[in-house]
């Protein structure tokens, strides 16, 4: 599955896109596979101010477990509900029914800190 | 995102697999014959008990589950350990180390047992056969090289006349498991697998290969569990894939024991005294009453006269959450239990889990937390087992 051209990556396996004023974000399908069949996702409460880095929501899958850290500095303004019955969206369609949040950005400038594809290609190829 | 520690089965299975360890087995993972094969099906392989096994293939521990309980399913167990008891005094010596009774034993057939301390700890659990001329066990891959370092000791302390032949390193294993797993090997066998019946075995020939075949397994459906010449595996390994067995890893192997409610040595049976078969629920596999000092027995007679201790429950989580080993079980904020196994049950479609738990709230239908991330997420407490093959 190739990672969507105009998103923006963390070395977190998350990607931000923009989207008009907001970003969607979500974990990319290096992360979706590596952590296998996703079964639960803990989500923020909408209108919370999240900061970049920080652990915002938990993922687990069959075997594993592992925190979700906010890419970008805001506000959650909605959350992927779909998530809650059918987590393996996030396996089967990580980039587009899979997001996680959406996020208004406080600092859009903090968007030029993150990799693009092309860098992400290169840095999940690394990861072996 | 990061993943962080699994904190699950395998984790503590492999730190039981390192708290056994002899200098045998701290050493670089082992192989078994089908690494390849498994990295050629896209398998994600890890350290298991000394070996590199495939925890899942290309399609998911989801998919490989629904196989095994719809269709027909293969696991490599080579890693798991045989030994092979002859002598006058074979099945003696398999009595006292275990704690069911080996004389009750009909010509070929299993029992399910475990290897207990001195305290009722459990050493490991095992299958037990008579194959008259000699008793045969299956260990667990982890503490294979202490099992048999532990029954020869207890040959010689109790001047016994038997020998133990550690035939691990010569025997392949695959287990064969699900609704459709009768039929897949009968195509290959001259041997009439109808008449044998749940934990008994036969030798026979399945593909021109000599077997163990045993009506066996570790997840909940009807299967075999089939030993042969180590050489051989591929072979068979091959022909059942290519035959419609799908490859299932060790966690389709966890989540399908665990919805039938089968323990895991090391884990929801374990080397403590507290964590004794008795207090766990498996009664039935300990014969305090089969007239042999087996290894135990004291302390878990005591155990069973005993209603004090923490007694192993099955839980279905009502809240929302994935119970993981060493989650704490609480009571109105008091810690009262741990988690032993948990996780998703696919075909249950509920998180489910084991636990250790004080032994007033072990009644099916006591309502519980256990504590994900350090809050609180209901669970009830219900019988075993969970999931029951239709």
């Amino acid at each position: 599955m190739e990672n969507p051209r105009d998103n923006k990556y963390t070395n977190e396996h998350e990607w931000v896109q923009l989207d008009g004023e907001d970003a969607l974000v979500g974990i990319t399908n290096y992360a979706a596979t590596q952590l296998g069949d996703m079964v639960y996702v803990d989500m923020p409460t909408i209108g919370v101010t999240v900061a970049k880095g920080e652990a915002i929501g938990a993922l687990e899958s069959v075997k594993a477990a592992a925190d979700f850290y906010s890419p970008l500095s805001g506000e959650v303004v909605a959350r992927n509900e779909a998530l809650l019955d059918e987590p393996g969206l996030m396996n089967s369609d990580p980039f587009t029914s899979g997001w996680f949040l959406r996020i208004k950005p406080a600092d859009p400038t903090e968007l030029d800190d993150l990799m693009d594809a092309e860098a992400y290609d290169e840095f999940e190829k690394s990861q072996g | 995102m990061e993943k962080k520690a699994i904190n699950d089965d395998l984790a503590s299975q492999k730190a039981v697999a390192d708290s056994h360890a002899t200098p045998s087995t701290v050493s670089e993972p082992l192989h078994t014959p089908l690494y390849d094969e498994h990295v050629a099906l896209g398998a994600r392989m890890v350290e298991f008990g000394g070996w590199m096994m495939p925890v899942q293939y290309a399609n998911g521990i989801i998919e490989e589950h629904k196989a095994v309980r719809a269709g027909v399913g293969i696991f490599d167990t080579c890693h798991m350990g045989e030994f092979r008891l002859i002598g006058r005094d074979a099945a003696r010596l398999a009595n006292i180390a275990t704690t069911n009774n080996v004389e009750a034993l009909g010509l070929v057939q299993a029992q399910y047992s475990f290897m207990c301390n001195a305290q009722g700890g459990v050493i490991d659990d095992c299958i037990v056969y008579n194959f008259g001329d000699h008793t045969f066990i299956c260990v667990n891959a982890a503490p294979l090289q202490s099992d048999y370092a532990w029954l020869k000791q207890l040959r010689d302390q109790r001047g016994l006349d038997a020998d133990i032949i550690n035939e691990s390193d010569d025997t392949g294993k695959l287990d064969v498991q699900g609704p459709k797993a009768a039929a897949l090997v009968q195509k290959f066998t001259g041997t009439d697998l109808s008449q044998i019946k749940f934990f008994w075995a036969t030798k026979g020939d399945v593909a021109g290969v000599p077997c163990r075949i045993s009506r066996t397994g570790y997840t909940g459906e009807d299967g075999f569990e089939l030993f042969f010449p180590i050489e051989e595996t591929v072979k068979l390994w091959r022909l059942f894939v290519a035959n419609g067995a799908a490859p299932s890893g060790l966690g389709a192997r966890d989540t399908l024991r665990l919805e039938a409610s089968l323990p895991l040595s090391g884990s929801d049976v374990a080397a403590p005294g507290n964590r004794n078969p008795v207090w766990a629920g498996f009664g039935r596999f300990v014969k305090l009453d089969k007239g042999v000092d087996f290894v135990g027995r004291e302390a878990l007679q005591k155990a069973a006269d005993d209603p004090s201790g923490e007694r192993m429950v099955n839980f279905f989580v009502t809240g929302r959450g994935v119970p993981r080993t060493h989650c704490s079980i609480a009571k109105d904020g008091e810690v009262v239990g741990e988690v032993s196994s948990g996780s998703y049950g696919p075909t249950l479609d509920k998180f489910i889990g084991m636990a250790w738990v004080r032994s007033d709230l072990s009644a099916k239908g006591t309502e519980l937390d256990v504590m994900i991330r350090d809050k609180p997420v209901p669970i009830t407490v219900t019988s075993r087992p969970m999931y029951k093959k239709p």
